[in-house]
């Protein structure tokens, strides 16, 4: 019997010198970067030409955002702990890591969906509100779709892992959590640091 | 065989240059990254604009760079993964130098912004009703 009966091919192959798993999030990744790259884009024209983006810019919360931001940070150790565990061959510690990791991305969620927007939406800030409100509501809403998709993949995973089973996986979620990290570290100085 | 020992198979066979990455002090670079996201909230009290602006956006490419390079470990990635990131930042690039002249200026070669436009878009931004009535009414008079 070989080694990779009944598993799909991509898990056991190395395409173009890295296993195709890897390689899949890599190209997952840069497709990414051109979907938010335009909407990050477009927001600093229409920053940098109209002084009535900084005026609603004002209203964001930068305490919010910064305990986001730390929460994501600490999010991404607990990633890459995880895929350390994972290399080390420790599915149980992986497992956990995963889990902190998803704990993390619920509580970006949760500040997001249940203390942020509905404060600002109260204010009168809606995504209809201006050109402003409607970029901020849809790169965040984007943003935060990622951070949700990536919990359930990770809820998916760490159940595996915590068995000791597909462990190269630990990494690859990794890998696009920290992408969504990455452009968090953006949006935050644009939606609440340049105001 | 367990499955276990496939996914590490998979790991230690892989050609990638890193079979198993290494893995620095992530607590150390953990609490950097803590460090910088403290002093680019801290930098607009300082009230001026250009120290915002650097430990805002300069800071944040730090953070970047720093979350790619250690947690990410494309360093030690393929040299192709880099290449295919860069590709897509440049085409982001791209995208931005071909329209922010059409937004940002008003006018360029052989053409000018009508200026029903350009008001329509600032009463907009400041969520001011346009002059003239709702959705730009009187526009045909400039055409």
């Amino acid at each position: 019997m070989s080694a990779a009966a009944g598993r799909p091919i991509a898990t056991t192959r190395s395409s173009a010198g890295m296993p195709t798993g890897r390689l899949a999030v890599w190209w997952v990744i840069a497709s990414e970067i051109v979907i938010f790259g335009g909407l990050i884009g477009s927001y600093i024209m229409f920053r940098l030409s109209h002084d009535a983006f900084a005026q609603q810019a004002a209203h964001t919360n930068t305490l919010i955002g910064t305990i986001n931001t730390l929460v994501l940070l600490t999010s991404s150790l607990a990633a890459v702990l995880g895929h350390k565990y994972a290399d080390a061959g420790d599915g149980p510690r992986a497992a956990r890591q995963l889990y902190l990791t998803a704990l993390g991305g619920l509580t970006f969620a949760g500040i997001k969906f249940l203390w942020e927007w509905p404060t600002e939406i109260h204010h009168g800030f809606t995504i209809s509100s201006s050109p402003f409100w409607s970029f901020y509501y849809t790169a965040c809403g984007i943003h935060a779709a990622h951070v949700i998709a990536g919990v359930t993949i990770m809820l998916f995973i760490a159940p595996q892992a915590k068995k000791g089973l597909e462990l190269q996986r630990v990494e690859l979620i990794g890998l696009y959590w920290h992408f969504v990290d990455v452009v968090w570290i953006f949006l935050f100085p644009l939606l609440y640091i340049a105001k | 065989m367990t499955q276990h020992a496939h996914a590490h198979d998979s790991h230690d066979d892989d050609q990638s240059g890193y079979g198993h990455a290494h893995h620095p002090n992530y607590w150390k670079i953990w609490a950097i990254l803590c460090l910088l996201l403290a002093i680019s909230v801290a930098g607009p009290f300082l009230g001026i604009k250009i120290v915002t602006l650097l430990t805002a956006f300069g800071i944040a490419i730090v953070k970047a760079y720093m979350v790619a390079r250690y947690f990410m470990h494309i360093d030690i990635a393929a040299k192709y993964v880099t290449y295919f990131i860069v590709t897509a930042l440049v085409f982001m690039f791209l995208f931005f130098a071909g329209t922010a002249p059409d937004v940002m200026k008003p006018q360029g070669r052989n053409w000018t912004k009508p200026a029903w436009l350009d008001g329509s878009i600032h009463a907009t931004m400041s969520n001011e009703p346009v002059e003239g009535g709702e959705h730009g009414e009187g526009h045909e008079e400039h055409h």
